[in-house]
């Protein structure tokens, strides 16, 4: 390392905010000492015993706390650079129900705690902090004392001695110190601040939820969109054009009669790669997010999925309003995963799907006569029951599973749909 | 025979109107909306519309309201819907007044260009044509009645009916005899306790039945 850069990092960069916080430390003193004259004077009232006067100290510290609040909000705010982050309003208004839940509550008590008891204990640490700035400033500078003050002023005469010397070494040592025990000072200062005068844990935590659930809420709708957009465009794309083209070679194919018998198998094979092309673009698209879903509804969508099974599936959908489209959707992959898993897995003759919505929550219940014994557990990774169990809870729903072995499957899913 | 399309996607509208040109259709005129539908409708009076369910300027079920005016107002165009999915209540409403000249295809068996150009033939000459798809999705409710008691075979000789198949049709699709298809729909009609009127009328009425609609 360089010297000059050691010399930087050393002597100039601890004192290059030093100043700046020293002086907020300062200003804080007299805001932190503010209710320490109450208090003094409530052990003096005692003393005289009046005991009638006691409340009274008690209510004036009620009455300065917010203005002292504001005061330490606006130091705060010159020490870290940033506002203080505000504890849950109490409530509306300005009447005595609002009054009652701010003088219960939890802020204004914790509030009271800061100024009474951390704040004079701060104030004591502020004292010692700048106690020895002034120390390491008059020390370190002995020397310029010795030569400036008059002889008769002095208190002891030191002379340019040996013992002067120290004092500067000792000046100085304290004022390579003072920066580092200023911030440490301002550490503690802040985060007392932060712990009582800032928003409870619970309060944090439970802003944090409410933030997550949101952003969350907005990711799957984001999502949710985005795959509808893509259905759009292929539909109105590429899935267009390959019918255009499954035409084009299909009337080639019947128009061109007397073409020689290789040229005409190409053209049927052609064409009937075209018709399987459009029916895989359809999966794809059923599969994204299916338009009857988003045009038509639950009950289209869900019909529509029974028909293509090979077993008959009987359903019954009651919604007096749709629910969001990421519920929708979350339902309607819901049951065609389950009845996917029916079909594959459960041996089943038939199976039914039952849609109703109750209150503020949607239940949908598939049940099919299969063999049971669906293993919630086995079914790994992002597909099967599992995956299912997942998509449910990404809406806050819940999932069950019923599958005693020798049947009947009931699967339960409870979405929670806002009116 | 005589033609009108309306269809919003332009490759699509192409398309059919090849083929139906293909066909021997004479294509009167070719429209993108429900509005301008109804004016070729009432202008060219066609043997056929063809008509989207899905078109400006809503993207809902214009199409459906389109092709039930022309039912009303000029019952001699028959209608022949695309869709680009099944909505079981289109085809129940288009149904429900009578079955002749009536059809509903997805949109993607226009690719299927002999199959489509017969059914187009088919609905303009006052028949039926259902897609399977549409069939299936109609059944997907009706359980506990009398079809319970057909056999998976009367079922798929009921469903090929009610797509507008005749016997003929039916036989080859099902690679049976004609006498086979119709001991099968004679036996269909004995289960659904179909009066002995005219073949026909009974046909019609079993396709209804089957359908879930119901009859005065």
């Amino acid at each position: 390392m360089q010297l000059t850069t050691w010399l930087q990092l050393v002597l100039v960069r601890p004192f290059r905010r030093a100043g700046h916080r020293t002086a907020l430390v300062a200003a804080g003193l007299p805001l932190h000492l503010a209710v320490v004259p109450l208090w003094l004077w409530l052990l003096g009232t005692m003393a005289a015993l009046v005991p009638a006067l006691t409340p009274l100290p008690v209510l004036l510290t009620l009455v300065v706390t917010p203005l002292l609040t504001v005061g330490q909000r606006r130091r705060y705010r010159a020490l870290v650079g940033k506002d203080l982050p505000r504890p849950a309003a109490p409530g509306p208004g300005r009447n005595w129900k609002s009054a009652v839940r701010r003088l219960t509550g939890q802020a204004l008590w914790r509030q009271v705690c800061y100024h009474a008891v951390a704040g004079p204990l701060l104030a004591v640490l502020d004292l010692a902090v700048l106690a020895v700035w002034a120390t390491a400033l008059v020390a370190a500078s002995i020397y310029v004392w010795i030569w400036a003050l008059p002889p008769q002023w002095r208190v002891t005469d030191l002379g340019y001695t040996t013992q002067a010397a120290y004092i500067t070494a000792g000046g100085l040592a304290l004022l390579f110190l003072g920066p580092r025990l200023t911030s440490a000072l301002v550490r503690l200062d802040t985060r007392a601040a932060e712990v009582l005068l800032g928003p409870s844990r619970t309060e944090k935590l439970a802003r944090r939820v409410a933030d997550l659930a949101e952003s969350r809420a907005g990711a799957l709708d984001a999502a949710d969109a985005e795959r509808r957009r893509i259905e759009r465009d292929l539909h109105d794309g590429a899935q267009q054009r390959l019918v255009s083209l499954a035409v084009n070679l299909g009337l080639a194919r019947s128009a061109l009669g007397d073409l020689p018998e290789d040229a005409r198998k190409v053209i049927d094979e052609a064409h009937r790669e075209a018709k399987e092309a459009i029916a895989e673009l359809n999966n794809l698209v059923r599969g994204l997010h299916p338009a009857v879903l988003e045009d038509r509804g639950l009950d289209a969508a869900l019909s529509g999925l029974a028909a293509r099974l090979p077993i008959p599936v009987h359903v019954a959908v009651d919604m007096p309003q749709r629910p969001s489209p990421t519920v929708e959707a979350v339902a309607y992959f819901v049951v065609s995963e389950a009845l996917t898993n029916v079909v594959k897995h459960a041996r089943a003759t038939r199976a039914d799907v039952t849609v109703e919505r109750i209150g503020e929550t949607l239940l949908v219940v598939v049940t099919d006569d299969g063999a049971g014994g669906a293993d919630f557990a086995a079914a790994g990774g992002g597909t099967g029951l599992a995956g299912l169990a997942k998509r449910v809870a990404s809406v806050d729903g819940t999932f069950s599973c019923r599958s005693p072995a020798g049947g009947p499957t009931v699967i339960t899913v409870e979405l929670p749909c806002a009116p | 025979m005589r033609a009108v399309i309306a269809e919003d996607s332009l490759l699509l509208r192409i398309g059919v109107v090849k083929v139906l040109e293909a066909a021997g259709f004479e294509m009167c005129a070719q429209v993108a909306d429900a509005e301008g539908l109804l004016a070729a409708v009432e202008e060219h009076r066609p043997d056929i519309a063809v008509v989207d369910v899905r078109m400006p300027p809503g993207f809902t079920d214009e199409g459906v309201r389109a092709a039930l005016v022309i039912r009303h107002q000029y019952p001699r165009t028959a209608v022949l819907l695309l869709s680009q999915y099944v909505e079981e209540r289109y085809a129940t409403d288009l149904l429900a007044a009578n079955t002749s000249g009536v059809g509903y295809l997805l949109k993607q068996r226009v690719a299927d260009v002999e199959e489509f150009a017969e059914a187009v033939r088919r609905v303009a000459a006052g028949g039926t044509a259902l897609d399977p798809q549409v069939v299936a999705q109609l059944l997907v409710r009706r359980h506990s009645d009398p079809l319970d008691r057909l056999t998976p075979r009367e079922r798929e000789v009921l469903e090929l009916m009610a797509g507008g198949r005749s016997n003929s049709g039916v036989a080859a699709e099902l690679v049976v005899s004609e006498s086979a298809v119709a001991k099968h729909i004679n036996s269909i009609f004995t289960k659904l306790d179909l009066p002995k009127a005219d073949a026909d009328h009974r046909r019609v009425l079993a396709v209804l039945r089957f359908l879930g609609v119901t009859t005065a």
